[in-house]
């Protein structure tokens, strides 16, 4: 059931179409591409390149002065900024810590779902819940009914193991934000993860049983492998997303005690919507855009590599 | 393939291995429902609290038995119209442009691919990658002076957007599916492109357009931060009233839970019909 794409698919024998494409044929080719194209570079280019021009100048939402070019200035704040640079670690820590834990998590639920037993369709179901629960939503439950230090579920699940009204929220801030997040994207996980699980051919695990593998040494040989792909793209997928993180920053903490849990997000929407900063922010977002290509570039070509293109054809 | 670091081999199972395989069976199925439950757990507490009275919500110990109540519900229900209105009318908006944008497109990087297709699909993957946060001053500016600030068309075009790239390699993958041999006949009998799409792909990849449209409405729904930047009050959405729910002071655990609850079951239930194709979804059509 569950493929990647592999290998080519096979060239058609009648091709629908002369080897060199005519330029009337070029375009009717192009036509349907473009308005998607055009769309997707207006909307999402120009403001990038907006970023870029405001970066340049002073521009303050709350000063009546018009924006004017101050050159690098904005960059050489950025750069020497402690507040930015500490975001910058601190999403980079928020990131891969929970990509990589909601990824051993996942690995471990989807082996557990590969197995047969009663009900297995009821706990797949329950198991993917929480990455549907609207994200403001799930940060604002546990910022609330689930941690609360005086009526909070888990204080009360930890009583007996000797936990008394822990205020996680200002004690373990960037832990409590981190595990919301890995509650939301191991669903996720799990879900590729399985997809993987299931698409291994039956018979080399049979094969491995009968000369008397182990099933660790038949995971760790044999499964593992397999399911490489299926985990880079489960961690590059959810990289994506979680890098962006900030419904559960903004709603559980604020960014704060102070600035423990303030990320890359949280830091530029500081900066626009209180410190009218638009070209500070703008600058910000530059460097943050140029690290972003940077890793989108190794990124991308991870990508490539997951999906093994299938020729297009016809 | 089978050359594997072996133990020492043990062919022939004796009773009791066998019997011990079988409770070893039922034994994972257990801690597979218990891991399950755990995890489900928060979302049932909200689904709880959210029929307490408010005064039930806030106790310690927490309170599992109580006289269920319909009042925070209804409070939400009065209380969310606006939002409502706003987070349908986007969702549903950005998704139709999204189908209408992506459907051309994906035609375009696969069945009469152009030159360069390669390319096309990863330009619109990489515009997933960059980070809409940096751009947000200047969106806000740009909103500004297109008069688009705090307007639903602004939250239909960007979500649309965000949407698009995901959209374009999904159906392009379920296009690729689409026999040629039909794509060969419906040509012989002359159709055009048109009718080739109309006519021919839609109709088979129609189940894959739902779960795409399915994905869509469930980012949509979802999506606070453009929303919380970008709007006020004649386009917040129900994320923002989510918000709005948590006063400065004075009880809220049950009022939130309720409206928790309400904002969170459309895109539930969503997830749950498409729970089989959500893995294609998310993975952008490479797993099948």
């Amino acid at each position: 059931m569950a493929v990647l794409e592999t290998g080519a698919a096979p060239t058609p024998k009648v091709a629908l179409r002369p080897r060199g494409v005519s330029r009337r044929e070029g375009w009717q080719r192009r036509l349907p591409l473009l308005p998607a194209l055009i769309y997707i570079v207006v909307v999402t280019q120009i403001p990038f390149l907006v970023t870029l021009w405001y970066s340049f100048q002073s521009y303050f939402f709350d000063v009546p002065a018009p924006a004017h070019f101050i050159g690098f200035s904005n960059y050489t704040t950025v750069f020497t900024n402690a507040a930015f640079r500490g975001s910058l670690v601190r999403s980079v820590v928020m990131t891969a810590t929970s990509v990589i834990l909601a990824m051993l998590l996942g690995i471990a639920f989807a082996v557990l779902l590969d197995r047969k037993f009663l009900g297995r369709g009821v706990v797949r179901t329950l198991i993917i819940t929480p990455f549907l629960v609207m994200p403001a939503a799930a940060a604002l439950v546990w910022a609330g009914p689930m941690l609360d230090p005086n009526f909070g579920l888990l204080n009360y699940l930890l009583e007996p193991f000797g936990v008394h009204h822990v205020a996680w929220l200002s004690t373990h801030a960037l832990g409590s934000v981190i595990v919301v997040m890995i509650w939301q994207w191991t669903p996720f996980m799990t879900l590729i993860v399985l997809a993987g699980l299931q698409s291994q051919p039956s018979d080399t695990l049979e094969a491995a049983k009968v000369d008397g593998a182990g099933a660790l040494a038949t995971f760790r040989e044999l499964t593992l492998p397999h399911l490489r792909p299926y985990i880079e793209l489960g961690i590059l997928l959810g990289s994506i997303y979680l890098v962006n993180a900030f419904d559960a920053v903004r709603l559980m903490t604020n960014g704060g005690p102070g600035t423990a849990t303030t990320n890359l997000p949280f830091y530029l929407y500081q900066q626009v919507n209180f410190a009218f900063d638009v070209g500070g922010a703008a600058a910000a977002g530059v460097v943050t855009v140029i690290l972003t290509i940077i890793v989108a570039t190794f990124a991308l070509r991870m990508f490539a590599r997951v999906f093994q293109f299938e020729e297009a054809s016809g | 393939m089978t050359a594997l670091p072996l133990r020492p081999g043990h062919s022939g199972r004796p009773r009791p291995q066998r019997l011990r395989e079988m409770s070893g069976r039922a034994g994972w199925g257990i801690v597979a429902w218990v891991v399950a439950i755990a995890f489900f757990l928060p979302v049932l507490w909200m689904v709880i609290t959210a029929f307490k009275p408010e005064s039930a919500a806030e106790t310690w110990p927490p309170q599992f038995i109580f006289k269920p109540t319909l009042s925070e519900f209804r409070l939400v229900f009065s209380g969310m119209g606006p939002f409502l209105t706003h987070s349908v009318v986007a969702t549903v908006g950005s998704t139709i442009l999204v189908v209408l944008l992506s459907v051309p497109a994906a035609y375009a990087l696969s069945v009469h691919p152009v030159k360069h297709w390669r390319d096309g699909l990863f330009f619109f993957i990489s515009t997933k990658m960059l980070p809409i946060v940096a751009a947000i001053g200047p969106l806000y500016v740009i909103a500004l002076h297109l008069h688009l600030l705090d307007s639903i068309w602004l939250l239909i075009i960007l979500y649309t957007a965000m949407n698009l790239p995901l959209a374009i390699w999904m159906i392009r993958s379920f296009m690729l599916e689409v026999p040629r041999e039909l794509l060969e006949a419906a040509r012989l009998d002359g159709a055009g492109r048109i009718r080739e799409i109309t006519g021919v792909i839609l109709p088979i990849i129609s189940p894959g357009l739902v779960s795409t449209a399915l994905i869509c409405v469930i980012f949509a729904w979802n999506e606070l931060f453009l929303a919380l930047n970008l709007t006020v009050t004649n386009a917040a959405t129900m994320p923002m009233y989510l918000i709005s729910s948590v006063p400065q002071e004075g009880l809220y655990i049950a009022h939130l839970s309720a409206a928790a609850t309400i904002a969170s079951v459309p895109v539930i239930l969503v997830g749950w019909i498409a729970q089989r194709s959500l893995v294609r979804g998310l993975s952008m059509g490479a797993i099948k």
